[in-house]
């Protein structure tokens, strides 16, 4: 993939984070922060299919803009095709361990599988 | 004669704050702020799948950051993530050519263009406007 089309994937994850993350929060500030991490209240919000989206579409879009982003500061550091692809690689195996991770949470939680 | 490498300054040299102005400055805090994200955000995903503990799982882990320790850590998590949303707004502007001046004939003493007040008070505003999200973080956090 040329690195322009990388770039704009960058940018377009980080504008569609803002608000999605800002969503995020005032979930926690609307019902006072404290009360809002009760177990019931977090359990409450997995099960509800709208939130549990928000939150799988937030998990893909911040891992593509983090692990991005952490490849772009590891080419700067360095340059090489063998270092180059082993970052490249490296990152996007993190990026698709950590969506399976996070999205294991929100599927098991949404099911009731807890 | 000096070989041409004596004149490398190597990373040290890039990473001069006090050479470029706050444009380097930005450089840093934008790259360190984001590798804090990343980290916070690996271990929000790992905090937040103890809640598949059931409930005694999820209650230790509120217990275990409602830590004075977390708090500042969340508080700077605040500061990095506000710094890193305003900046990087300036960023994506400037390569689309917004606030970067118009081009014109490179005389002496060669100012660039791009680095220009509005990007500078961009900058600064970044940065107040962080330590303004941390003040009010703490505040919810802390109960002041």
């Amino acid at each position: 993939m040329k690195e322009s089309h990388i770039m704009k994937i960058h940018y377009g994850t980080a504008l569609a984070s803002v608000g999605l993350v800002a969503v995020h929060i005032l979930m926690r500030m609307a019902d006072g922060y404290a009360e809002s991490l009760q177990y019931a209240n977090v359990v409450a919000n997995y099960q509800f299919l709208p939130y549990a989206g928000l939150l799988g579409i937030m998990l893909i879009l911040l891992s593509v803009h983090g692990f991005n982003g952490l490849r772009v500061i590891l080419l700067e550091l360095r340059q090489g095709p063998t270092y180059e692809k082993a970052v490249s690689y490296g990152c996007v195996a993190a990026m698709i361990g950590l969506i399976a991770y996070g999205m294991r949470t929100i599927v098991m939680v949404h099911m009731g599988m807890i | 004669m000096t070989a041409p490498d004596d004149n490398r300054e190597g990373i040290g040299g890039m990473a001069n704050p006090g050479r470029y102005g706050i444009e380097r400055v930005a450089y840093w805090l934008m790259r360190l702020s984001g590798l804090g994200l990343l980290v916070y955000f690996i271990a929000h995903i790992h905090e937040t799948s103890s809640i598949l503990q059931g409930e005694m799982g999820w209650n230790e882990l509120m217990e275990l950051t409602s830590m004075p320790e977390l708090h500042i850590v969340l508080i700077m998590v605040i500061g990095m993530c506000v710094f890193h949303t305003v900046n990087g707004i300036r960023v994506m502007l400037g390569h689309g050519g917004v606030g970067v001046g118009k081009p014109t004939r490179p005389d002496y003493p060669y100012t660039p263009a791009s680095q220009n007040y509005r990007h500078k008070i961009t900058i600064y505003s970044a940065i107040v406007l962080a330590a303004i999200a941390m003040i009010y973080g703490s505040t919810v956090l802390f109960g002041v």
